[in-house]
């Protein structure tokens, strides 16, 4: 095994990690804020992809505009979603949460289905992201770069917004007492439903961002909410931080694996959750909730 | 007004006995009267309910939300294959099934009971997967993702002295049957024991159970190990119907089927998850009929039921039955009968609520 191949594997794990540190982090600030763990969190990641994947076809393969348009879409049922089926069981017991929000994958993987149906083909990838970058002697496809640029901005901008802006501010502040906020003024119901459509967006560019690169299929929401439930319970539940360590952690340990034990690959993340659970009950990053 | 309610119960019971009766009698004669087909579906509405079962002692009756029982239903279904496909007994094959998967449960079990609620469903989730994977790449044991194929529906063997032939699809209705029954009963019993009445106490306040000299921890894993075992049972019992086994049947959404078919059926009755079998196994053979998309249909009945009837089927029937004894026995006596507080049900139900608020609260 050369030194080549490992760093380009590694490069590898380091872009797939990308897109489920996005979705991750939806993830991880709804349960922050919300304290709802959403089973359809990938649903959304798969919403997102299919609506890019179908605009970039109509928008005259324009990338940026395909996204945006899929993320404000997903957005939207996102806001839908939240106000007529979260709102009424958030005071619930999570299992009735983790209920309802699996009904939603049934709901969902069964209209991409009607609506798609399986589409197995790749779009052509944007001129500028066609060819390769050279890192330490290894070409790398620039388009793989770019994901993982993507990634680490969006982890510092959700950063700089959580902890340097005023609406950061008031979603720490909310997470933190929501009755209290409330007292001071604070419209906690908006508030939800924006946090909400800001966790759906983030899972919907997780999806959108693979669709020059990953095959869209109705089940792959399912596939990747079972890894991101791992990184989030990885990193911690609620921490932003941990998402985007448990993130990299299994997808450059699972790329990793698929070239080094192709054989227990899938079962080394489960096991490393284990294991994290079992030595820090509360994750990496994560704080023991009451 | 307080007489009422002993006599209601009294005869909700009697009418009760006479109802199991009835099915029992019933599912004894439906092979005389009935196609293989109809026997087969009956066969998977039983598994079902087995499963289902199991799963309820954890989820209902000691509150722990498992995602992670197809792994057990998986263990169970391909240490049976595997043995049935050496040895040709099908009770071997069911027994090896089921302590295979109990002691699965019982290892998944040590390190998982030590966490509660979220993180307890999510290490379950992962436990699960775990033994999805590896059946899925220990090719050379498992067969990968083509799975065990041509598993005989071996003859029960009882100690040498009687064979009796299971190949065709009556026989095996009525040894599952057989088997539904036996396991039913034992559940009933364990639930009903002190041992079940104390994981209800575990489910209703951990502290106070604690406090009262009550081993939390070794209880949840008895009960995570009692479930393990039932959804083995039921993963044993299917590979001889299907002669097939393949990994999908340890995916986690065959957990979500346990969990579904135990919120429709209902999860404080105890045959609240026999009931929800039932109806699963109907809604999807009728809704397939119109409609590839039964999961659709699945999903927008989970999200109506979480929304609405958190109790399942069985609380409302429970509950508008036991309205209407009260109300028949108390009208004649007591000319203007105000809506009574009655029976357990209705105080579960309610207390549920009230539990899960109070939870919510101290998230």
């Amino acid at each position: 095994m050369s030194f080549q191949v490992l760093l380009y594997q590694g490069l590898v794990g380091l872009s797939s990690a990308m897109y489920l540190w996005l979705l991750s982090a939806g993830l991880t600030i709804v349960f922050g804020v919300l304290g709802v763990l959403n089973f359809a969190h990938g649903a959304f990641f798969m919403i997102g992809a299919y609506l890019a994947y179908t605009f970039y076809g109509i928008l005259g393969w324009n990338l940026a505009l395909a996204i945006a348009v899929s993320l404000i879409c997903t957005a939207l049922i996102g806001v839908v979603v939240e106000r007529f089926l979260v709102k009424p069981i958030m005071h619930l017991d999570h299992a009735f949460q983790l209920l309802l929000t699996f009904g939603l994958v049934l709901i969902f993987d069964d209209l991409a289905k009607a609506i798609w149906g399986g589409v197995f083909m790749i779009p052509p990838m944007p001129r500028i992201f066609q060819g390769a970058v050279w890192i330490l002697g290894t070409p790398f496809p620039i388009y793989n770069v770019f994901v993982i640029g993507a990634g680490v901005t969006v982890f510092v901008l959700l950063w700089l917004l959580f902890e340097k802006t005023w609406w950061g501010r008031i979603v720490r502040a909310t997470a933190a007492d929501p009755q209290m906020a409330a007292a001071l003024g604070v419209d906690v119901r908006r508030l939800y439903t924006g946090v909400f459509a800001l966790g759906v967006m983030l899972a919907a560019l997780g999806g959108a961002l693979g669709t020059p690169v990953r095959v869209v299929a109705p089940g792959m929401g399912s596939f990747m909410i079972v890894q991101a439930f791992i990184v989030t319970v990885l990193g911690g539940l609620g921490s932003l931080s941990g998402a985007f360590v448990g993130a990299l952690l299994v997808g450059v340990l699972s790329s990793y694996g698929t070239l080094l034990f192709p054989t227990v690959e899938l079962a080394l993340i489960y096991l490393i959750m284990a294991v994290v659970l079992l030595v820090r009950p509360h994750g990496l990053f994560g704080r023991a909730r009451a | 007004m307080k007489a009422a309610a002993p006599m209601a119960q009294a005869v909700t019971t009697s009418v009760s006995r006479i109802g199991y009766g009835l099915v029992l009698v019933v599912l004894v004669l439906l092979p005389f009267f009935s196609s293989t087909y109809t026997q087969y579906l009956v066969i998977h509405m039983m598994l079902l309910a087995i499963y289902a079962l199991g799963f309820n002692l954890l989820f209902g009756y000691t509150g722990l939300l498992s995602f992670g029982q197809a792994g057990f239903y998986g263990i169970g279904a391909y240490v049976c294959a595997g043995i049935l496909l050496r040895y040709p007994s099908v009770l071997a094959g069911v027994l090896g099934g089921v302590a295979a998967a109990a002691a699965a449960a019982f290892v998944i079990g040590v390190l998982s009971v030590r966490h509660t609620r979220i993180y307890f469903t999510m290490l379950t989730l992962a436990f699960g997967m775990l033994v999805y994977s590896v059946l899925w790449k220990w090719r050379a044991v498992t067969g990968g993702d083509d799975g065990l194929v041509g598993i005989p529906r071996a003859p029960l063997d009882l100690f040498g002295l009687v064979q009796i032939p299971l190949r065709t699809v009556t026989n095996f209705y009525f040894f599952t049957l057989a088997v539904t029954v036996i396991a039913l009963f034992l559940l009933y019993r364990i639930v009903h024991s002190p041992f079940g009445l104390s994981l209800q106490g575990i489910r209703d306040s951990e502290v106070r159970s604690h406090f009262v000299g009550v081993h939390v921890r070794k209880h949840r894993l008895l009960a995570f190990v009692v479930a393990g075992a039932y959804a083995g049972l039921a993963g044993s019992l299917l590979a001889p119907l299907e002669s097939a086994v393949t990994p999908v049947i340890s995916h986690w959404s065959n957990s979500g089927d346990a969990v579904l078919v135990t919120l429709l059926g209902g999860v404080r009755a105890f045959f609240g998850p026999v009931i929800g079998s039932v109806l699963f196994v109907l809604i999807r053979e009728l809704v397939v009929q119109i409609t590839e998309y039964w999961q659709l249909v699945m999903g927008v009945i989970v999200v109506i039921l979480v929304l609405g009837f958190r109790g399942g089927v069985a609380q409302a029937v429970v509950d508008a039955w036991q309205r209407w004894v009260v109300n028949a026995r108390a009208q004649p006596a007591h000319q203007q009968a105000p809506q009574p507080a009655f029976g357990n049900a209705a105080q579960a139900a309610h207390g549920q609520v009230q539990q899960a608020a109070e939870r919510g609260e101290s998230r």
